[in-house]
Formats: structure tokens, C-alpha cells, sequence
């Protein structure tokens, strides 16, 4: 690996404790990944990728282990999350949402001003900067929590599943104008997904991790050339027998759960 | 099998079975108007045969030239003003700390934790039975009308004002800690707003609550007021005069109920 991790992750483990149960979520994970690079995480649900991107995004703390993001521009902040659905705030309207994290950083009100309506008018959400939540569909709310993340130009991305709760054009859609979006800014992303069409679609690299206690099992990397459609994934032989890959990988993690 | 035939315009149909349900609809607005007028009907239906008592219950167009009356003399303005003036200022000193108390039990566990017992412990004593200590403290003057009021107005807003809080959904405290909030982005960007729909249910009932302490404040140690009007007319046989009263104290809690509804419309857009 080159000396430019931007992300580097060693022996990291997480347990729950509680009065009566003990689980491992995470099990000595060691992951990094490379400035610019999309890395997309797919693990079986309960698998505990979504604690790691905690972690990362410090909302949780680890148990014993360590990461690091590395710092760029001091102006900058380290990380953004882009939430699930539910993370649009109801109460701010689009334009205050995605202006929440220059707000939240004081920057002066020019600068959150310009860079507001940069990304809603990238997101197409422009017309809509003046209406609450309540009045967008799932994929607009989802088009809100995108632009407030890249708004707040941070050194890496963390998307928690962004695209689940969407139906299946949305999510098209919407995975290739995060695709135009990212390959403007070309920020290192850590991406989790339970979809593996998703996974092909986005990433440089695909980490797949086995069910609980979460351990990265697998890597793959993903060379077919960008700008990339799904049309294109579908057509190309070696995504076909990735896909049977990691999908055999899922249903074995499936099953052992279950025994 | 239902059948309709063929040869009907289907959106004929459909304009009729619309126009069926605007009648309906209006009908049930006609029921909302009608009940009071109803009642009012026949209380004076009732108390102009005799089957009810006129000098318990005098009839309502009797009451209202008794109002007329008094209101011509001025006097009764005066009571309403000074009412008021004790309802409003004794609500605003209940709701803000109310508000603010309830907002830091919300967002800080230490302070709800030592808080909550003291408000669950002291919410069921009825402010009007500490009424003697409160005029001792204050006064028989305005100020221990409105201590009164504010005290009995504080625990709902107290309580749904934390409530409210302790309701939001964590994800958006986990938006505004992943962007960087500091603890007054997190009073006023989150815990504020999303506690609001609760925290003004508990004001509408603190709004109520008002209106009862004033009557029962003002019937003991006042010298004005509309309880105190309720209060003398009583003592003094002069019914009429106490139903003004009772039935101006249902209008203002029917009137405080309509704006408090439409100010929760105005600065809830986004509900």
C-alpha cells in the first residue's frame, strides 16, 4: 500500500457489554484506505459495519484499537456523514439543511451562502431550497443529506447505507449523480451497502466483512473504467462473477448466522 | 355484484357522489355552530315555562342584558382588564422558566434526574391550597394572583417541554454532533425546535389551567377581577351578575384556544 493512506484503521475491536450479554461487534479490523479512494463496505446486516462508520465519524468510541484520518487543510473538517433518510432535520428547510454543517463551523455568510446553492443547484434541489422535508420525496431528502455532506468539503465521506430506503429507479439515479458529484471533488469515501449491484457500481474496492463478530474477510478491486453506468456493470463478464462472488460470500454469512 | 350502467358519464357520477360529501361536510360545520345555540335555546325555553328555576338559572337574554348593563356602567371592563392583566402576566411567568427548565432536563440527564422528583413531588399539590402562604408572601394585590397562575401553569410546560425534547429522534442529535454543533447549537438548533409540537400542547394546557386558578384566586382575598365579580354577585343573590362572569370566562378560554391553535399552525410550518 502506498504511504498515502488517508484512512488507516489497526486492530480495531468493539464490544457491547451489558449486565447479561457480551457481543463482539467488531473483531481486530486493520483497513486502509488510499486518498481518493471510493471504498465500499458489504457485510450481512447486524454484521457491525454501521458501528465502524460510527467510529469513524466519532459517535461511538472503540474498545481497544485505533484509526486515524489524515488531517489535509486545517480549514477542513475531518469527516461528514451522509445519514440515512431520517437524518434530513424537519424542522430546517432544504436550503438550512444543507447549509448546517457551515453553519454549525461559523464560516463567514458569503462563503455558506455560495456554497449552499453550489450543491443545490448540483443536486437539482434548487428549486426547492425554501421547502421543508415534510414536502420532498425519499429521494429528495436523500439529494439533501448528499448536499450537506459535500457542502461541508470534508477530508473523507461516510455514507451509512444512503440509497436503502429508496425504490430501485431512485437509487439508479441517484447512485450516478453521487458518481458525477464524487468524480468532481474525488474525495475519499468509506460507503456501506447491503447491495451488491450498488457496490459494483460505486467502488474502487469492495471490503466484504462476515457476520458477527465483524471481520474483514475479502477484498476485491474494482477496475472497470469510469465514468461507469449500471448498464455497463451488467454488460462486463468479470462484474458478473464478483457479483455470484459476494453474493455466495452473503448467503454462507446468512446461513452460519442462523445455525 | 353492484352494477351501474354503461351509458352514465363516469365523471357525473363522481361529481355527484363529490357534491354528496360537501353537504356532509357542511352539515358537520352546521353541528359545531349548533350545539351551543342549542343549549342556549333551551335553557330559555326552560326557564321562561318554569321547568327550571329562573332565579337559579335566569334566561340567557336576561344575562345578556344584565352584561349590556354592566357594561354600559364601565365597571365590568375594569374587572375584565385587571383579569387579564393577571392571567397573561402570571402565564408568562409560568411558561418561560417552564420552557427553560424543561429544555435543560431534556438535553442534560444530571439536571432531569435531580429535577424530575421535585416536580413530580410538588406537581400534585394544588397551587390555590398554598393560596394563604402565596397572599402572606405577596400580598392581596395583583402579584399573588399571578404568583398563583404561573404556578399551576409551570408543571405542564415543565413537563411537556422535556417530554418534547427527550422525543426527538437521536439521529438528529447524531447530524448535529457529526457537524460540529456546540452545546448552544444543540438548545436552539434541536432541542427547541423539535420540542415545540409537544411543549405547546403543554401550554395550551397550562392556557386552561390559567383560567381556572384566576377564578378560584380571585374569589379569595381580591377586592377586583372577574372572580371576584363571581364571588360578590354570588354572595349577594345577584345571579345574573355571576353568570356574566362565569360565561365571559368560557369565552376567554374558547378565544386563548382558537389563537393558541393558530399561533401552533404559524410556527410550526414544517409539521
Amino acid at each position: 500500500m502506498s504511504g498515502q493512506s488517508k484512512i488507516s484503521i489497526e486492530n480495531l475491536t468493539k464490544v457491547f457489554y451489558k449486565k447479561n450479554s457480551r457481543a463482539i461487534a467488531l473483531d481486530n479490523i486493520s483497513i486502509s484506505i488510499n486518498d481518493g479512494e471510493f471504498v465500499c463496505l458489504v457485510g450481512p446486516s447486524g454484521c457491525g459495519k454501521t458501528t465502524l462508520l460510527r467510529i469513524l465519524a466519532d459517535l461511538e468510541k472503540p474498545s481497544t484499537g485505533s484509526y486515524a484520518i489524515a488531517p489535509g487543510k486545517k480549514t477542513r473538517p475531518l469527516q461528514s456523514m451522509v445519514f440515512q433518510e431520517r437524518g434530513v432535520i424537519p424542522w430546517l428547510t432544504v436550503e438550512e439543511n444543507v447549509a448546517f454543517g457551515l453553519k454549525m463551523r461559523q464560516l463567514p455568510k458569503s462563503v455558506i451562502k455560495e456554497r449552499t446553492a453550489y450543491y443545490l443547484k448540483k443536486t437539482g434541489l434548487d428549486k426547492y431550497a425554501a421547502l421543508y422535508p415534510k414536502e420532498l420525496s425519499g429521494g429528495m431528502k436523500q439529494r439533501v443529506s448528499i448536499a450537506r455532506a459535500f457542502a461541508n468539503d470534508p477530508e473523507i465521506l461516510l455514507m451509512d447505507e444512503p440509497f436503502a430506503a429508496l425504490d430501485e429507479q431512485n437509487k439508479f439515479i441517484l447512485q450516478e449523480e453521487l458518481l458525477a458529484i464524487w468524480s468532481e471533488t474525488k474525495k475519499t469515501v468509506l460507503f456501506i451497502t447491503h447491495s451488491i449491484d450498488e457496490a459494483l457500481l460505486l467502488a474502487d474496492r469492495i471490503l466484504l466483512m462476515s457476520a458477527r463478530p465483524g471481520k474483514i474477510v475479502n477484498e476485491i478491486d474494482i477496475s472497470l473504467p469510469r465514468p461507469r453506468t449500471m448498464e455497463k456493470v451488467r454488460a462486463d463478464p468479470e462484474m458478473a462473477i464478483y457479483f455470484m462472488e459476494i453474493r455466495k460470500h452473503l448467503q454462507e454469512e446468512v446461513q452460519q448466522s442462523r445455525n | 355484484m353492484k352494477k351501474s350502467p354503461i351509458s352514465m358519464d363516469p365523471f357525473e357520477i363522481e361529481q355527484q357522489d363529490w357534491k354528496r360529501r360537501q353537504r356532509k361536510g357542511r352539515f358537520k360545520k352546521g353541528l359545531t355552530i349548533a350545539s351551543p345555540v342549542f343549549i342556549l335555546l333551551l335553557w330559555e325555553f326552560l326557564s321562561r315555562t318554569g321547568l327550571i328555576d329562573a332565579r337559579f338559572f335566569p334566561p340567557p337574554t336576561e344575562i345578556l342584558e344584565t352584561f349590556i348593563a354592566m357594561g354600559a356602567s364601565g365597571e365590568l371592563f375594569i374587572h375584565i382588564g385587571i383579569s387579564l392583566y393577571r392571567i397573561f402576566a402570571g402565564f408568562l411567568l409560568g411558561v418561560i422558566p417552564g420552557v427553560i427548565i424543561g429544555l435543560l432536563m431534556g438535553l442534560y440527564s444530571p439536571i432531569r434526574h435531580f429535577i424530575s422528583p421535585l416536580v413530580m413531588a410538588l406537581m400534585p399539590i394544588p397551587t390555590l391550597a398554598l393560596l394563604p402562604i402565596i397572599i402572606i408572601l405577596f400580598g392581596i394585590g395583583d402579584m399573588s394572583k399571578i404568583v398563583t397562575i404561573a404556578g399551576s401553569v409551570f408543571f405542564p410546560v415543565v413537563i411537556n417541554t422535556a417530554a418534547g425534547v427527550l422525543n426527538i429522534d437521536s439521529i438528529y442529535l447524531d447530524v448535529a454532533k457529526n457537524y460540529g454543533a456546540e452545546s448552544k447549537d444543540y438548545f436552539f438548533k434541536i432541542a427547541l425546535p423539535g420540542s415545540l409540537p409537544v411543549m405547546l400542547e403543554g401550554i395550551q394546557m397550562g392556557q386552561a389551567i390559567a383560567l381556572l386558578t384566576i377564578v378560584a384566586a380571585e374569589m379569595m382575598g381580591a377586592t377586583s377581577g372577574i372572580g371576584y365579580l363571581i364571588w360578590t354577585s354570588y354572595k349577594a343573590f345577584l345571579l345574573k351578575e355571576m353568570f356574566v362572569g362565569l360565561i365571559l370566562i368560557s369565552f376567554f378560554g374558547y378565544l386563548f384556544s382558537v389563537l393558541l391553535r393558530g399561533l401552533q399552525k404559524k410556527i410550526l410550518p414544517w409539521r
